[in-house]
């Protein structure tokens, strides 16, 4: 290429190169962290595909590897994420509804908003101890399923109501002005028009904590989640297990076939999860729809 | 949080009068000052709305034109770090005095804003929500129809009233936003910029738009546009540095203006 100015030195090269070194770096990585999941889906796949039949899922806790099932932990953890999303999510959105539109910036929000960051890092075994003596001791819910839904919740809490913020923060504020200019409360401009704009979000949001509630194990251990339930739990005062404490359980016993047996409670734990997510982005999408900014 | 310091007296006389055949103040700024944070925006401005007319504000970028015309429906109670010291009075009651809900202040004093800001739901949507709210009792389709037509969009979207507000082009998007503004049969109705995003033709049908309405509302138009001051307005309001410089009727202000700010403003000297 000609050079017309000697102020500009002909760098075009360089920076090609430097573009194309930090693209392909990125696609190394983005593989590098797809193929690491693959190998494991396969090994686990490998393992355990052979024991996941209908008696499986349909059993319940056994000595016998053959007649072992996950049918309370699939059920108890079926009750769990249901409890914890009915507690979370309203909770989480009339929180972060409270905090980015009603609070202001008060010294008494700042403090709330940087607790509630800090809550996100908690270790859950904490939460779980929290669980343990405000809901097990104190309000006397036993190890039961709603005092293991409400540690859960607890759990996840803070990723719901930061998620559901930084969805309420990015609707355009032309938006609120528009509602706010034809005489709209703010709880009607809310209402009707951030909340549905924010929506997708803020369902992001749920997923990511929800899967997270889904394959928690410590929490349920140290609220008093058993592993040996003979019955699949009726109400939210019966004892349970979960999907994620029968496959520890069964990682521990020193027999091979109880290892693919945590295989094939693995890979319904995947399903479970998957399907969760996959309604959800379903629904988002729908939600999307009607949002195009 | 907007703190509010509002003057004892509000006596119309206190106020500029543009001149002795305009028809009474609709809304009055009395020595009113707005800051955000230390920095002033509009420093003690005094001016007196006319009804059924077009005021146009006009001045160089920066100069609290936008702040001044926010002042008037309260919009300013949004940016938090403002603050208002003096008055505006709406048919002369205070509008920052305690007992004014800044809702119903909004609900008849309308506003327009700069970039077209439709619902991102449908066009019918767009009109019939803001009555609905303010519980509009009434054939809600005829005044979706009626808003359309003030605004002249009716016969371009009349066969997509339910598809999106966002399919429409900027300045079917800018009409929209007149049209709700009027399905709330306001008394006032604010425009900040309402053309700048817009192309020559739409600018062209907005500015017919005004001269329409004018019969019917009062319109304070914001507009970096001189031309379009001094072709679609009646009154004109000249700001520097958040200070009023001259106001007077339109043909006044372009063709003898009594401050020589004014005189170099309008003949494109600076701004």
């Amino acid at each position: 290429m000609t050079r017309w100015s000697d102020r500009f030195p002909d760098n075009l090269r360089a920076r090609r190169i430097k573009a194309r070194i930090f693209r392909i770096g990125c696609s190394v990585l983005t593989w590098l962290s797809v193929a690491l999941l693959a190998v494991l889906i396969y090994h686990v796949t490998r393992a355990g595909i052979g024991w996941l039949d209908w008696q499986f899922l349909n059993s319940f806790w056994s000595r016998r590897v053959t007649e072992a099932g996950i049918k309370a932990g699939l059920l108890g953890t079926l009750w769990l994420v249901s409890i914890t999303a009915v507690l979370a999510i309203p909770i989480g959105v009339a929180a972060a509804v409270y905090l980015e539109e009603f609070g202001g910036r008060s010294r008494v929000n700042r403090f709330l908003d940087i607790n509630i960051s800090n809550l996100a890092g908690v270790p859950s075994i904490v939460y779980g101890l929290l669980g343990l003596a405000l809901f097990v001791r104190w309000c006397q819910l036993g190890s039961s399923l709603l005092a293991g839904g409400m540690t859960l919740a607890l759990l996840v809490l803070p990723v719901v109501i930061i998620a559901s913020r930084e969805a309420i923060l990015a609707v355009p504020k032309s938006i609120r002005l528009a509602a706010f200019a034809i005489g709209a409360t703010r709880w009607q401009t809310v209402r009707y028009h951030v909340l549905p704009a924010a929506a997708p979000g803020i369902m992001t949001g749920i997923i990511l904590s929800l899967s997270r509630a889904i394959g928690e194990a410590a929490p349920i251990i140290i609220v008093g989640g058993a592993t040996m339930i003979f019955f699949t739990p009726e109400g939210p005062m019966d004892e349970f297990t979960a999907l994620p404490l029968q496959i520890y359980n069964w990682t521990t016993d020193p027999k091979q076939q109880f290892q693919e047996l945590a295989a094939a409670g693995i890979l319904v734990l995947l399903c479970v999860l998957l399907l969760m997510n996959a309604s959800a982005v379903y629904i988002r999408n729908r939600a999307q729809k009607s949002r195009p900014w | 949080m907007v703190t509010v310091k509002v003057t004892e007296t509000t006596s119309a006389a206190a106020v500029t009068q543009p001149s002795p055949s305009a028809s009474p103040p609709i809304l009055a700024a009395q020595d009113l000052t707005i800051r955000y944070g230390e920095k002033p925006a509009v420093v003690s401005v005094n001016v007196a709305i006319p009804e059924n007319r077009i005021t146009a504000i006009i001045g160089p970028s920066g100069c609290g034109k936008s702040t001044l015309l926010r002042a008037f429906n309260r919009m300013n109670d949004y940016i938090p770090e403002a603050r208002i010291d003096g008055g505006v009075t709406y048919r002369g009651r205070d509008l920052y005095a305690e007992n004014v809900d800044p809702v119903e202040v909004r609900r008849r004093i309308g506003m327009v804003f700069q970039k077209p800001n439709p619902f991102p739901k449908s066009i019918a949507k767009n009109i019939s929500w803001g009555p609905a709210i303010n519980g509009f009792r009434g054939d809600e389709r005829l005044l979706v129809e009626e808003a359309l037509k003030k605004a002249v969009l009716w016969d371009e979207v009349k066969d997509r009233l339910n598809e999106s507000a966002n399919a429409l082009s900027g300045g079917q998007q800018q009409r929209l936003c007149i049209a709700r503004a009027l399905a709330m049969e306001p008394d006032v109705i604010l425009m900040d910029e309402p053309c700048s995003a817009l192309d020559p033709v739409s600018t062209a049908r907005i500015e017919d738009l005004m001269y329409e309405l004018k019969h019917l509302y009062t319109i304070v138009i914001v507009t970096h546009n001189m031309q379009q001051a001094a072709r679609v307005s009646d009154f004109t309001a000249f700001l520097d540095a958040g200070r009023l410089v001259e106001f007077g009727e339109t043909e006044q202000v372009f063709t003898t203006p009594k401050d020589k700010r004014t005189e170099d403003y309008v003949a494109g000297r600076f701004g």
